[in-house]
């Protein structure tokens, strides 16, 4: 069953490899099992990372590479992520729409993900979903993210390579600052730069650049800044030669460094996948447990206090956390005795 | 609840139906009621239709019609069924004459709802087949 699923997956069957991304997303248990036989396949495909604020045109440029990479005959696959709405857990998953015209095209694979909000959730799937476009055989892979958290920040980190992309005005370069994403970018695109002052904002991103040049770590490559309109397919030929320039740079890196590179992008893997299992199951563990059920009533009622419930808990309940003085020796007499 | 899944809903509008109030206003309360709405916009061809529902892996598709494109919503159900997508709802949402609801759902459209249909009723049917 499980080599049925690989097999076809490694042909590049879509229908099986939409119905897996979906079970991942779902978090259904038996794809662990198959993400685990087609990681072997993977690492093939190169990872292109575009992000930045709403609406500054991220999936028309996505269209407009699309475009560019199929005219050179590569395959290409695309993960759109939009923001899951915090209040009803729903989203609107709207990308699509600016790639239509790929979606009858049999060398492309466009996948709408919403973030979800589970705790390391995000990064957890889009990587399970690269993975799976990688394992189809896909030459590029796109990922376009909202840059606005941690999250996106981290999703630009499995990146081969990471766009940033900013609008004239607005100081929107400043928010990308903020959000921490400057750092991640290796390439910038000013896009709708039919706009006034994209002269300006150019101007703006130089001058932060060389402020934060300095803290970069000097791997030679200097992060350049382009001008695009992708509404009207400008600049983005460029934007696919810098990408190509730095994957070429990537390759001329001394031995040293890609090992090092390699370590610190295997151990973000890992520590995030430990991360997410952790948080899961230990809450899971928690919550499912009788003694929760008391500690939330007498929370409830304000004959404990949260952080001693909290702390007694995790101490009963998780053995590596907390310390002798909350972990009690039997701790349902305890809580009769507190009742 | 069956375990984590979330229900996920293709929209779309249909031919040369320029009309997409209706289906935005449907994906914002299908967002609102938890459900991950792929939004594809208008223009559609049933083909394209039909990609997007097998590449995002939906549950349901519901098609907003406002326009006499019936024929187009028609031929969306034979090559539904000619993908092998028989699985998946089609729910259609808009002015279709009573004549042309009947034929269409004769046909295999699983559900038709006029304009004054209440978004709680709609939320109701799709949570029913989604989990049916
Ligand atoms: N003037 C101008 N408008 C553009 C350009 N590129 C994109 N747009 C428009 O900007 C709007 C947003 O474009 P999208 O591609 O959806 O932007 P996005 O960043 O993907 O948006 P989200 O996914 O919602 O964050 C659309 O109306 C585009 O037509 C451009 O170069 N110039
Ligand atoms: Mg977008």
């Amino acid at each position: 069953m499980i080599s049925m699923t690989v097999q076809k997956i490694l042909n590049g069957d879509r229908r099986t490899a939409a119905r897996l991304i979906r079970d991942i997303d779902d978090g259904i248990p038996g794809t662990r099992e198959i993400l685990k036989a087609i990681h072997r396949h993977t690492g093939k495909a190169y990872v292109i990372g575009i992000t930045g604020s709403p609406g500054v045109g991220k999936s028309t440029l996505v269209d407009q590479m699309i475009h560019g990479l199929r005219r050179s005959g590569k395959t290409v696959g695309v993960l759109a992520i939009d923001p899951t709405s915090p209040f009803s857990g729903g989203a609107i998953l709207g990308d699509r729409i600016r790639m239509q015209r790929h979606s009858l095209d049999d060398g492309v694979f466009i996948r709408s993900l919403a973030t979800r909000g589970q705790f390391g959730g995000l990064t957890q799937s889009t990587r399970s979903a690269i993975d799976v476009l990688d394992a189809m055989g896909k030459d590029y892979i796109i990922v376009e993210t909202v840059g606005v958290g941690q999250d996106e920040v981290d999703i630009a980190r499995s990146a081969d390579t990471t766009v940033i992309v900013v609008v004239p005005g607005m100081g929107d370069h400043i928010q990308a600052i903020k959000a921490g994403i400057f750092e991640v970018g290796d390439i910038f695109v000013i896009n709708k730069s039919d706009r006034p002052d994209a002269e300006k904002t150019l101007h703006d991103l130089r001058a932060l650049f060389d402020i934060a040049r300095k803290k970069l770590t000097g791997e030679g490559w200097e992060p350049p800044i382009l001008m695009a309109e992708a509404a009207s397919n400008r600049g983005i030929a460029e934007l696919l030669d810098e990408i190509e320039k730095h994957r070429k740079s990537r390759k001329t890196l001394s031995h040293e460094t890609v090992i090092h590179r390699k370590q610190a992008v295997a151990r973000d893997e890992l520590i995030d996948m430990i991360k997410c299992r952790l948080f899961q199951e230990a809450l899971d563990h928690i919550t499912s447990s009788p003694e929760f059920k008391i500690y939330l009533d007498c929370v409830t009622e304000g004959t404990k206090d949260p952080y001693s419930a909290c702390d007694e808990l995790l101490s009963a309940k998780l053995c590596f956390i907390g310390d002798e003085v909350n972990r009690k020796p039997d701790l349902q007499e305890y809580l009769v005795a507190q009742k | 609840m069956n375990n984590g899944r979330k229900i996920k809903v293709l929209v779309s509008v249909i031919g040369l139906d320029g009309h997409f109030t209706g289906a935005q206003i449907v994906s914002r309360f299908l967002m609102d009621a938890g459900m991950e709405v792929v939004y594809l916009g208008i223009y559609q061809t049933p083909e394209m239709i039909v990609r997007a529902a097998i590449d995002e892996s939906v549950d349901v598709i519901g098609i907003s019609s406002h326009a006499s494109n019936y024929g187009q919503i028609g031929l969306l159900i034979d090559l539904m069924k000619k993908n092998d997508l028989v699985d998946v709802p089609l729910i259609c949402g808009g002015t279709i004459p009573k004549g042309e609801a009947e034929a269409l759902i004769k046909r295999g459209v699983s559900k038709i709802f006029p304009p004054q249909s209440t978004s709680e009723s709609i939320i109701e049917y799709i949570v029913s087949c989604a989990r049916g």
